[in-house]
């Protein structure tokens, strides 16, 4: 627990992956955010990641 | 090693070997494999008259009348869409052609050879830019200017090239990416060095002083006279993985200006196609994006190959004509590295510390990463008749490339 406290006691330096918004949030408050240029894979597609997964040897 | 990735390895090692040459110029009805007289050529995936899109009719009724089979353009039309014209992909016969990419029997051609594997290309000769066949361009000038083509510069540069001899175009396109070409869409460093490496024999060879003077003049005006050089070396480097069961490297991309295609090579001569999107570019004064036809071209084989867009961070002042900056320039040819099996050991990249361009298209992380290749390409007018209006950029659509992932996995599985 103290450990996580002392995290938010200590400057942040985040990487955002996803909704840019939580690293909007972040950086509002001053803190240095990275977002990160990510997409889940085939899009989202589920049909699509199947097949890939399967064309993973 | 995983069955895939076995096929794409020997995949890769075939095209990455390629070395493809200039050995002459022929005639397409003689040359090309499968043509006949009433064979006419176009670009991109199968397409019948009644869908092709109005540059590719234009460039149509253009070739009826260069090879005098209508002597208007009523006629050109009327026998266009008779049923006794037979409308075949270039891609179906060992050939590329730039926009409409139309080809007809009486057109001279440039004939290419992989060296590494005795397969080869062909592709007509450059016109130059604005009104011209290729663009859906129409009228005296451009009939004429075929013609001039077919009956002063074919046989000078062919009586150029006996004299100098086979060309190396693996090592004069590596040279113009060095030099600030992509090869699709600037050749201005190609053709240079193209007009340099022939201009002695050009001038020995020629009939008199004024005939030597006016092909070194068309070729010196024309910047994109490469291109149907880098075409062809790029069509006979890809043509030997164009059947490699297992491999899932994309052999060829092409557009007839209604369909975007592609085909894989694991699938062999099958087209997965969607509609060509727009080009999002720069026009030529007087024209908007009203006035532009969809994407068109075989030309994109270049990007297929390994480079074109793809190497756009070697051809930086590329962005003047076809829009964008720099860094999009150069974050373009990284982008590729995330969908491409290799970098190019020929073809490099100054800029990016002569790295080897992003080579070998895998559908399957184009699909993963959600990526499109990117290309560079000229922009027709959507009428008949009319010619270039621009440049820009496109990305393909990517059901191509997914219904071609399905397609595999469909074909694995059963």
């Amino acid at each position: 627990m103290q450990r996580i406290l002392d995290l938010f006691s200590q400057d942040l330096s985040v990487i955002n992956l996803g909704l840019e918004g939580f690293g909007d949030a972040l950086t509002d408050q001053g803190v240095d955010v990275v977002q990160m240029d990510w997409r889940p894979p085939a899009g989202g597609d589920r049909d699509l990641m199947k097949i890939l997964d399967q064309m993973e040897e | 090693m995983g069955e895939i990735e076995e096929a794409n390895r020997k995949a890769m090692d075939i095209l990455l070997q390629a070395k493809p040459v200039l050995k002459g110029i022929g005639v397409a009805g003689k040359d090309i494999p499968g043509m006949t007289k009433t064979t006419i050529l176009h670009a991109g995936p199968p397409i019948e008259w009644e869908r092709m899109c109005g540059p590719m009719r234009g460039a149509v009724m253009g070739a009826l009348l260069y090879e005098r089979m209508a002597s208007s353009l009523e006629e050109a039309e009327e026998l266009a869409a008779s049923g006794d014209i037979t409308y075949e992909p270039c891609h179906h016969h060992q050939t590329v052609g730039p926009m409409a990419g139309i080809v007809s029997a009486s057109m001279p051609v440039w004939i290419v050879e992989n060296e590494t594997h005795g397969n080869r290309a062909y592709c007509t000769l450059n016109e130059g830019l604005g009104k011209v066949l290729r663009y859906g361009g129409l009228g005296d000038e451009v009939i004429q200017r075929l013609r001039w083509m077919e009956g002063t510069l074919a046989p000078a540069l062919a009586r150029a090239l006996e004299l100098h001899g086979d060309i190396d175009l693996r090592t004069l396109i590596a040279q113009a990416l060095e030099m600030g070409d992509e090869g699709h869409n600037r050749n201005r460093a190609g053709t240079s060095l193209l007009i340099r490496t022939l201009a002695p024999h050009i001038a020995s060879v020629a009939e008199s002083p004024a005939v030597a003077s006016e092909v070194l003049g068309f070729l010196a005006a024309n910047d994109h006279f490469f291109l149907n050089l880098t075409m062809p070396a790029a069509k006979c480097s890809l043509d030997p993985i164009a059947d490699i069961p297992g491999s899932t490297v994309v052999s060829a991309m092409s557009r007839n200006g209604t369909e975007f295609g592609i085909r894989v090579s694991g699938l062999g001569g099958r087209w997965f196609t969607a509609p060509a999107p727009e080009v999002d570019g720069l026009y030529f004064p007087g024209y908007t994006a009203d006035d532009a036809n969809p994407d068109i071209g075989d030309s994109v084989i270049c990007e297929t190959a390994g480079f074109g867009g793809f190497a756009m961070a070697s051809a930086p002042a590329i962005v003047q004509f076809v829009g964008g900056s720099v860094d999009l320039a150069v974050n373009s040819t990284r982008e590729m590295y995330e969908i491409t099996l290799a970098e190019h050991p020929f073809y490099r990249v100054p800029v990016l510390d002569f790295r080897g361009t992003p080579t070998g298209i895998d559908v399957r992380r184009v699909v993963e990463t959600m990526i499109p290749p990117v290309i560079n390409t000229g922009i027709a007018h959507k009428d008949p008749g009319v010619g270039q209006v621009g440049a820009g950029l496109v990305k393909p659509p990517m059901t191509c490339f997914e219904d071609a992932l399905r397609a595999f996995a469909d074909e694995r599985s059963s």
